[in-house]
């Protein structure tokens, strides 16, 4: 079936672009990176409708084996890839939304540099992502989890002249090395109590396994796993760099920052499902972190005022969804959710990109306001998109939440009420966010005789001469997510993976009904604020002002970060590591030697008088050495 | 006889090494150094060296020395300057010597086994027939070597204190 | 009648201590002097030394083969002195100095 096309596929366009593509033409370019994704994704289609995945076939996984890569006595590690229902997923969502954002930045990007280098970023990110969710085994995974985390830093930090944005790179990379280590450990532990990293190996011993209720090993395994998914999917305590990461291109926030890399843990979660449901505990707490992120980043997207990282903090928050979803033992509503989200999140962040555009490069949502009119493609769009979060019936979020918040309920109803108190919450300041953007009166300056000048954006300064709509290359692919994000619910996820995660139960009817309550109110409120009455939001803020200082700082986290990690790691790094024992200890010997030489030849050089009379002196005492030694020892015989 | 003899002789030449070394002015050291190889001749007459004998004063005494006292002669060198020594240096040398020397006496009677004692006209091998047959025959390769080391000498003593040609 | 004094054979031991006192007086004139000459003639006064040693075993092993390696010794220092004072000339023509001492630009 050759499964490696689908990932080599964008390699390949990696290479080309990368490689060459200082010389080639931009339609050359756009032909390789585009084409490459549309290829790949043509060749996923033909794969799974091969495999009988559309017409209820692919009960069990499919594998290809290609070469042994590891061969340590009785540990073996295959360069394997493996199709099941569940990679079927994410292979559709990675192959296809993937496709809408490569055709949608080759309008975004048109005026920026380094154009044939963001395409070659953006294809080996597809490889790696693939190679993520096709791997059989843990290593292979590993392999696709550390290449993406790698093209992240590099597209965070495109516009790489930007302080901030390489700072940002580098903080997206370094949290996400945090969460690594804790992957790495229990990797590790896999191997050791499993003997083996496949992942029909592995799961296939836990099946057999007991139920642990207390602490043991199959704990450990989960919550190291879980370390690494809070890393790369941004849970707390890691989730600070997915705000920073928003200094990226528009289309890199899209597609990495929304709809495919963040969920890569809740891929890892629900493939190692089996060891979860193998461990009360880490299940336990795989469902309050979700949640406890879910309601802290919705708390803090109330009160941001750059559009893009609104949204970043959303992303955030419904990835507290998802977790939550596969805590509560709904596997299926948690995927269901990562492909609901990565069609409406997709879209938020591309229509976001699509006004920063029209905009010039504005950000702020003060600055904004009344673009109804003028770009209503985007507007439209924007709103479905908005309609589907807020989990409207019967558009696609609604569906996804509807069956986590169930789910959830049945497991523990504190988190299906705190659940809905932040569905309320995502609605308001998504609401909130387009309100402020699309009507009431126009807050900035363009076409004013000023240009917007937002440092995030920086190569951007085309004067067009006022705000337009987008190119169809970038509002054609908003239609199409719009689309799905309306239809998208009746795509039945749970139905197609309850083979590998069990039927999914419905839950009573007035849960229903209390959270699309709250998704109507949270969008009446901001109706409130933002459209009747404008100036509300600015009392409110003076009346609450301390809760509005903590919330609108970010509770104040990457300062507290700062100090309590960063400076002392640097400090300490400076001080110990490199004045006392680089320069001191290893200089120190390496030169000491040095002197040491030096010293002991100045030493024998005294003998070197130039003399010849304390030559002869030396000559005669040897002599006389040598003739007593000889006497000494016998004489000549 | 012999012990007479050669108590004489030895004292000669102890007494001209010892003025050898002595001695401010280069040619009178270089006259002492031609007394000791005089007495040193008749010494080997003595062992029954006859043709090392003749070699030591015509070669050594007779060209040799000649030659030193030839570049003495041309280089015009004078007395050598006194130096101001310390007090222990001075007065030690000589004790120091004499100590030295005991003790290689004490030795060497001690490490010998008492023998026959030396006559002259015992030793019988020291004709020129005899080594001359012994030079042409056992040692004929160091012989033929020692004609090249000559030539180099020669060859370098030309080198070094030639004129340069400008 | 007892025997006279100094008279029978010369003990080998006596050649064998005058060989010592000459080669450490050889030894003193070229530690001490000062004259480049005057060393190269203590050097002399060694090799005569040797030279003597060589005669005398010669006698007691009853072999003439001591008086060979003195005479090859004898033509070793003939080309050493031909050549040594060669460079002393020329030490001489350059420095204008026969003092041992000065002759030191090989220091350190």
């Amino acid at each position: 079936m050759q499964l490696w096309l689908i990932p080599v596929l964008p390699l390949a366009g990696f290479a080309l672009n990368g490689l060459f593509g200082r010389r080639l033409s931009k339609a050359l370019i756009n032909a390789i990176a585009v084409g490459s994704v549309f290829l790949s994704f043509l060749w996923a289609l033909k794969t799974l409708n091969a495999l009988g995945a559309f017409s209820g076939g692919l009960e069990t996984a499919y594998r290809e084996h290609y070469y042994t890569w590891i061969q340590s006595g009785a540990f073996r590690i295959g360069a394997d890839f493996a199709v099941d229902r569940l990679t079927a997923v994410w292979l559709m969502i990675v192959t296809g939304v993937g496709f809408l954002i490569h055709v949608y930045a080759v309008g975004y990007m048109a005026h920026e540099g380094g154009y044939y280098r963001f395409f070659a970023y953006l294809n080996l990110f597809m490889f790696f992502m693939l190679v993520l969710v096709l791997g059989a085994n843990f290593l292979l995974l590993f392999v696709g989890w550390e290449g993406v985390g790698l093209c992240s830093y590099l597209l965070i930090g495109f516009y790489f002249l930007e302080k901030f944005a390489t700072d940002a790179g580098n903080k997206a990379f370094i949290v996400n090395r945090i969460g690594d280590f804790g992957f790495a450990l229990a990797i590790f532990l896999i191997g050791v109590h499993f003997g083996s990293l496949d992942f029909a190996t592995v799961f296939g011993s836990v099946k057999s396994m007991g139920i642990e209720t207390q602490a043991g090993w199959i704990t450990a395994i989960g919550l190291l796993l879980l370390v690494g998914a809070c890393g790369k999917s941004a849970q707390i305590p890691l989730y600070v760099w997915l705000p920073d990461a928003m200094a990226g291109p528009t289309p890199v926030s899209a597609l990495i920052h929304a709809a495919t890399m963040v969920t890569a843990g809740v891929y890892m979660v629900a493939r190692s499902a089996d060891i979860y449901l193998h461990s009360t505990i880490s299940l336990n707490i795989v469902a309050i972190l979700g949640i406890a992120t879910a309601f802290f980043a919705a708390t803090i997207g109330l009160a941001q005022n750059d559009i893009k990282k609104v949204f970043a903090y959303s992303t955030v928050s419904q990835l507290g969804y998802m977790f939550v979803g596969l805590g509560v033992g709904a596997f299926s509503a948690g995927v269901f959710h990562v492909m609901t989200h990565a069609f409406f999140k997709a879209l938020l962040f591309l229509g976001a990109g699509s006004v920063i555009h029209a905009l010039s490069g504005e950000q702020d949502l003060q600055k904004m306001g009344g673009l109804a009119k003028k770009i209503p493609i985007t507007c439209l769009t924007l709103f479905c998109a908005g309609v589907a979060i807020a989990g409207i019936p019967p558009f696609s979020g609604f569906h996804s939440k509807d069956a986590i918040l169930a789910a959830a309920y049945e497991h523990s109803p504190w988190i299906y009420w705190v659940g809905v108190f932040t569905a309320g919450m995502t609605a308001f300041y998504v609401f909130r966010a387009l309100f402020l953007a699309f009507f009431g009166e126009y807050r900035g300056s363009i076409g004013q005789g000023a240009h917007a000048n937002s440092p995030s954006h920086a190569d951007h300064g085309h004067g067009h001469g006022g705000i337009h709509e987008s190119p169809a290359v970038m509002w054609v692919p908003l239609v199409i997510l719009a689309l799905l994000s309306l239809a998208g619910g009746y795509i039945d996820i749970p139905q197609f993976l309850a083979p590998m995660f069990g039927e999914a139960h419905e839950g009573e009817p007035w849960l229903m009904y209390v959270s699309v309550a709250a998704g109507v109110l949270g969008i009446g409120l901001a109706a409130l604020l933002y459209l009747a009455a404008p100036t509300l939001p600015e009392a409110l803020a003076r009346i609450f002002s301390v809760a509005y200082r903590w919330i609108y700082n970010k509770y104040y986290v990457d300062e507290f970060y700062d100090s309590v990690i960063v400076r002392p790691v640097i400090d300490g790094s400076r001080e110990v590591l490199w004045r006392a024992g680089d320069v001191g200890v290893v200089d120190g010997a390496v030169n000491g030697i040095g002197n040491a030489a030096r010293a002991a030849g100045s030493l024998l050089r005294l003998a070197q008088s130039g003399y010849i009379r304390s030559y002869a002196a030396w000559v005669v005492a040897g002599s006389i050495l040598v003739i007593a030694l000889m006497g000494l020892r016998g004489g000549a015989r | 006889m012999d012990q007479i003899l050669f108590l004489i002789f030895a004292a000669i030449a102890v007494i001209c090494a010892i003025n050898l070394v002595l001695q401010t002015h280069p040619i009178s050291s270089a006259l002492s150094l031609i007394g000791v190889m005089g007495a040193l001749a008749v010494l080997y007459l003595l062992l029954g060296g006859e043709f090392i004998a003749a070699a030591q004063l015509i070669v050594y005494a007779g060209a040799i020395m000649v030659l030193f006292v030839f570049v003495i002669m041309l280089l015009n060198a004078g007395a050598e300057q006194k130096v101001k020594r310390r007090v222990w240096t001075r007065w030690s040398g000589a004790p120091l010597l004499l100590g030295f020397v005991g003790l290689m006496a004490y030795v060497v009677q001690v490490l010998l086994p008492p023998s026959s004692g030396i006559r002259f006209g015992s030793f019988l091998q020291g004709g020129p027939q005899t080594i001359g047959t012994r030079l042409f025959t056992a040692y004929l390769l160091p012989f033929e070597i020692t004609s090249i080391l000559i030539l180099i000498a020669i060859i370098g003593a030309i080198v070094l204190a030639r004129k340069e040609i400008d | 009648m007892p025997p006279l004094p100094f008279t029978g054979p010369t003990p080998l031991s006596w050649y064998l201590i005058l060989s010592a006192i000459l080669f450490g007086l050889g030894v003193a004139g070229f530690l001490f002097r000062r004259n480049l000459i005057t060393v190269f003639m203590s050097i002399e006064l060694m090799l005569n030394a040797v030279n003597l040693s060589f005669i005398a075993f010669s006698y007691k092993l009853n072999q003439n083969d001591g008086h060979i390696f003195s005479f090859f010794v004898m033509v070793v220092a003939a080309a050493e002195a031909a050549v040594g004072l060669a460079i002393i000339l020329t030490v001489f023509k350059n420095r204008q100095t026969l003092e041992i001492d000065e002759v030191s630009s090989l220091k350190n």
